[in-house]
């Protein structure tokens, strides 16, 4: 070990190239894919089989049902109960159009689904596995205030004029308003015969 | 000219943090990301308060689109397994040659009616896409010439019972086409499907 001059080696590494190549690769997958998975509605539409018998077939209280008529020009059109001569009324999308009548008709289970809201609020929990628990119980206690007996039933009519947009954003009306019972049925010549006379033509 | 000692500055700059951050970002957009999936039909689809995730695979996705005039809408269709598209062009087509039926499957998005499909599947695969775009294209679904019904019934019968049906149409279509889509689903007691839509906030 005399006089030997050991060389200081240089331990620092050039990253720069390394980042060059990251960042190109980021930017390709921030450009190629996506984050955002859809959303989608889902739809149970009734059956046409005809071997169902009347008993099984879900009976719409009369009393319970609202009708619903979509027009063009987002127009909507409603009655309560069964179709008489003058009890069309219409009405809009909106705050104060079909969501506050729907909100009005469906009060009982608007206030229990917010007295539901409340009470998990309460019970937020860090732990992952008992907020799913949480969660669970919470969609089924939903869906069966939903689903309970005092809530109205809504039978959808869109016209042929109305537009895929107006038929999703009812759709979304009765999301809001917690209305589990909900159905799409036929625009007949007869309802628009209707909304004609409630115009005065 | 004193002699000044200039003090040698090191212009290396240390990356180590940066490619620390750079590896994180990359891992992070490489696991939760999914490929854009290429759809030669666009549709602008209406936003919707609900919360449920599509599923995703073993969908079959009917997309509508409505015509120029907004008065009539044309029908596609997709399906994400190869084996099934495979087996549903066998069973509504017949008689394909092996080449028809690879550029079947390779297809992103079908949709010609029945005699039609033929020459689609033989035009050079560039030209593919932009075919779609064209005045007769669409799958015919009207009540008296109902060829949407076969496919479907052709996709359930080979992707079995967990198959999950999506409609994604566009905001802007006639709710008359809707209909005859619907239609010709429940004609083959298929009740249960999923409405594509984009999400919405600001209200609830």
């Amino acid at each position: 070990m005399a006089g030997s001059k050991q060389k200081k080696m240089n331990a620092r590494v050039d990253f720069t190239p390394m980042v060059d190549m990251i960042m190109l690769l980021v930017t390709f997958f921030m450009l190629c894919t996506t984050l955002m998975k859809p959303q989608t509605m889902e739809i149970v539409m009734p059956s046409d089989k005809e071997d169902i018998d009347d008993k099984s077939r879900s009976q719409v209280a009369e009393s319970k049902a609202i009708t619903i008529m979509i027009a063009e020009d987002r127009k909507l059109y409603f009655f309560k109960g069964k179709a008489t001569d003058d009890n069309l009324e219409a009405t809009e999308y909106g705050q104060d159009g079909v969501r506050a009548m729907l909100k009005e008709a469906n009060a009982v289970a608007q206030e229990k689904v917010a007295e539901l809201k409340a009470k998990f609020a309460t019970q937020q929990s860090s732990d992952p596995k008992k907020a799913l628990e949480a969660k669970e119980q919470y969609k089924k206690e939903l869906s069966e205030i939903r689903n309970s007996e005092d809530t109205p039933s809504v039978i959808i009519k869109p016209s042929d004029k109305s537009t895929y947009k107006d038929l999703i954003d009812l759709l979304d009306e009765m999301q809001i308003c917690s209305i589990g019972k909900y159905v799409i049925d036929k625009f007949t010549p007869q309802d628009q015969a209707k909304i004609d006379r409630l115009n005065g033509k | 000219m004193g002699r000044f000692k200039i003090k040698k500055q090191d212009t290396f700059i240390d990356m180590t943090p940066m490619s620390d951050v750079m590896v994180l970002l990359l891992t992070f957009f490489m696991l939760t990301a999914t490929f854009v999936k290429e759809e030669p039909v666009k549709v602008v689809t209406p936003g919707s308060v609900s919360e449920i995730k599509i599923p995703e695979s073993n969908l079959l996705t009917i997309f509508v689109r409505p015509d120029a005039d907004n008065k009539s809408g044309k029908v596609f269709m997709t399906m994400d397994s190869k084996e099934v598209l495979g087996a549903m062009a066998d069973k509504v087509l017949g008689q394909i040659t092996p080449e028809e039926r690879k550029a079947f499957q390779l297809a992103p998005t079908f949709g010609f009616s029945k005699d039609l499909m033929k020459s689609w599947l033989n035009a050079p695969a560039e030209n593919r896409n932009s075919l779609l775009q064209k005045e007769e294209a669409g799958i015919p679904c009207d009540s008296a010439n109902d060829q949407l019904k076969e496919w479907v019934q052709a996709a359930r019968d080979a992707a079995g019972d967990n198959m999950r049906i999506a409609i994604k149409a566009d905001q802007k279509t006639p709710y008359a086409v809707i209909k005859n889509v619907m239609n010709s689903l429940r004609s083959i007691h298929e009740n249960r499907y999923n409405l594509i839509t984009s999400l919405k906030n600001g209200e609830e």
